[in-house]
């Protein structure tokens, strides 16, 4: 028992002094489950139709900078990421959501951002600062999107 | 007792290093035999015109630099009084830039060297960061150094301002948390949407961008990775950027200078 209270107070201590707290790092507290969030963000029910706009608009997601789907109508998809042609035939929703909001928790190195953190990050452009890059809604419409993505709808 | 000093130790370790040590980029530096200039990754019709004199819109301000380096304002002296008519004597100066000025202790790039020109010896005030006039000077004196392998000295007073352009070039940023070598050392020859992704070298500026319609220095294509990845850009100009400028010539050590480049 001592010793946990004494792991605690040292972990608070040390948040205090490092100017950050420790369970800030998403925009809201959320479960993760293994590799998934299970429960939609924010209670927001996704769009798919909308949420294939994210997925395109620079204003927005804008994400084809880094993806390319197969069959997708928007010009130069990068490949800086991997294709996310039939995604929905490999990950469940909450698999795709905890790697919009937070790829860097799977995968620390990765360029990959993380859409829905907002604590512990370095030189934040004013206009940024404190909010995440997506919404909970723009989040959730990509993720309903992205399920409707089946491999035989690309062409490979 | 034992047990406040361990806790002073754990704060003390912890917070040196960053929060996240696990997503901290690799510090690993770019291998000199795949080294090659932003121009190989061009589309070719943007790399035609960057090697063809006549149609090389970059051309216009070297043209302006010229003049500007012939012509004495205001009874001044001007530049080619001390430097040649034709600026012989600064040809192949521009590849060892930036560099310590022994004087002040302090890193100039090329911009800042004709400004100090300019307030020293032909008493005229500095010009402003990314004015046409300063842009043409820098591209002009740069110029004459086209073909020159970069080479510059990190050593000695310069070793700080190299560390920390090394340091900002490794450190994540901005909303989108990311590190200049996350996307030039270690996604080179990608695409990111319409670009390639090049391994992010300054031996073309000051480049002529055709999203820009202009000629811009070095500090504005970092300004504009900055803002790319939603971070607070750094002043053109600040010790910052000229000591990434300093790092990225470091890096690009051996390449010749291309000024003036074109650029998307
Ligand atoms: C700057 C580049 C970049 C951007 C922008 C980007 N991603 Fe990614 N993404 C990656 C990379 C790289 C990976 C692979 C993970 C790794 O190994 O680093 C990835 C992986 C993924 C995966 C997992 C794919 C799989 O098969 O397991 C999903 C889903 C995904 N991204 C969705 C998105 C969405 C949705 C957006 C926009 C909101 C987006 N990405 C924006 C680079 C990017
Ligand atoms: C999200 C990816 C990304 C990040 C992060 C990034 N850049 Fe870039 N950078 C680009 C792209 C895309 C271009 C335009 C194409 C090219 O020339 O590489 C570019 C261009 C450049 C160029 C011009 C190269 C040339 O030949 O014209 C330099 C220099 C450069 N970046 C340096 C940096 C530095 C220094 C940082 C960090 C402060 C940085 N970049 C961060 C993507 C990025």
């Amino acid at each position: 028992m001592r010793a946990v209270s004494w792991a605690m107070a040292a972990g608070l201590l040390l948040a205090a002094a490092c100017g950050y707290e420790t369970g800030q790092r998403l925009t809201e507290p959320v479960t993760i489950d293994g590799d998934a969030i299970p429960a939609p963000l924010g209670g927001e029910t996704g769009d798919a139709a909308r949420g294939k706009a994210v997925f395109t608009d620079r204003e927005q997601g804008h994400c084809v900078l880094c993806h390319a789907v197969a069959g997708l109508d928007a010009e130069f998809q990068g490949n800086v990421g991997p294709p996310l042609t039939g995604l929905g035939d490999r990950l469940t929703p909450g698999q795709i959501r905890l790697r919009i909001a937070d790829a860097q928790r799977i995968w620390p190195q990765t360029v990959m951002p993380s859409y829905y953190r907002t604590g512990g990050l370095n030189q934040v452009g004013e206009a940024y600062r404190g909010e995440p890059a997506l919404s909970a809604r723009q989040i959730e419409d990509l993720v309903a999107w992205l399920s409707t993505l089946k491999t035989q709808d690309g062409e490979e | 007792m034992i047990r406040a000093g361990l806790i002073a130790c754990l704060v003390f370790a912890a917070c040196s290093a960053p929060p996240e040590e696990a997503g901290t980029p690799v510090r690993d530096p770019l291998p000199d035999d795949i080294k090659r200039s932003g121009t190989a990754f061009l589309q070719p019709d943007t790399r035609a015109l960057q090697a063809d004199d006549f149609a090389n819109p970059g051309f216009l301000w070297i043209d302006r630099g010229e003049k500007l380096f012939r012509a004495g304002v205001d009874g001044s002296k001007a530049c080619a009084a001390c430097h040649g008519e034709d600026g012989a004597d600064l040809v192949g100066a521009a590849a060892h830039y930036p560099q310590v000025d022994a004087a002040s202790g302090e890193l100039v790039n090329i911009e800042g060297r004709i400004n100090q020109c300019r307030e020293q010896h032909q008493s005229l005030p500095p010009l402003d960061y990314e004015s046409d006039d300063l842009l043409a000077l820098t591209a002009y004196v740069s110029h004459l150094s086209r073909g020159e392998p970069v080479s510059v000295d990190v050593s000695g007073p310069a070793a700080r301002y190299y560390e920390m352009g090394r340091d900002y070039f490794f450190t994540r940023r901005g909303q989108l948390n990311l590190a200049c070598s996350q996307c030039h050392n270690e996604h080179w020859g990608e695409k990111l949407r319409g670009d390639t992704i090049s391994q992010g070298h300054g031996n073309a500026f000051p480049a002529y961008r055709l999203e820009w319609q202009t000629l811009g220095s070095l500090h504005r294509r970092l300004n504009d990775c900055d803002e790319g990845v939603r971070a607070e850009p750094m002043p053109l100009g600040s010790d910052t950027y000229k000591a990434v400028e300093l790092y990225l010539a470091k890096r690009a050590e051996g390449l010749p200078i291309e000024t003036p480049g074109v650029r998307r």
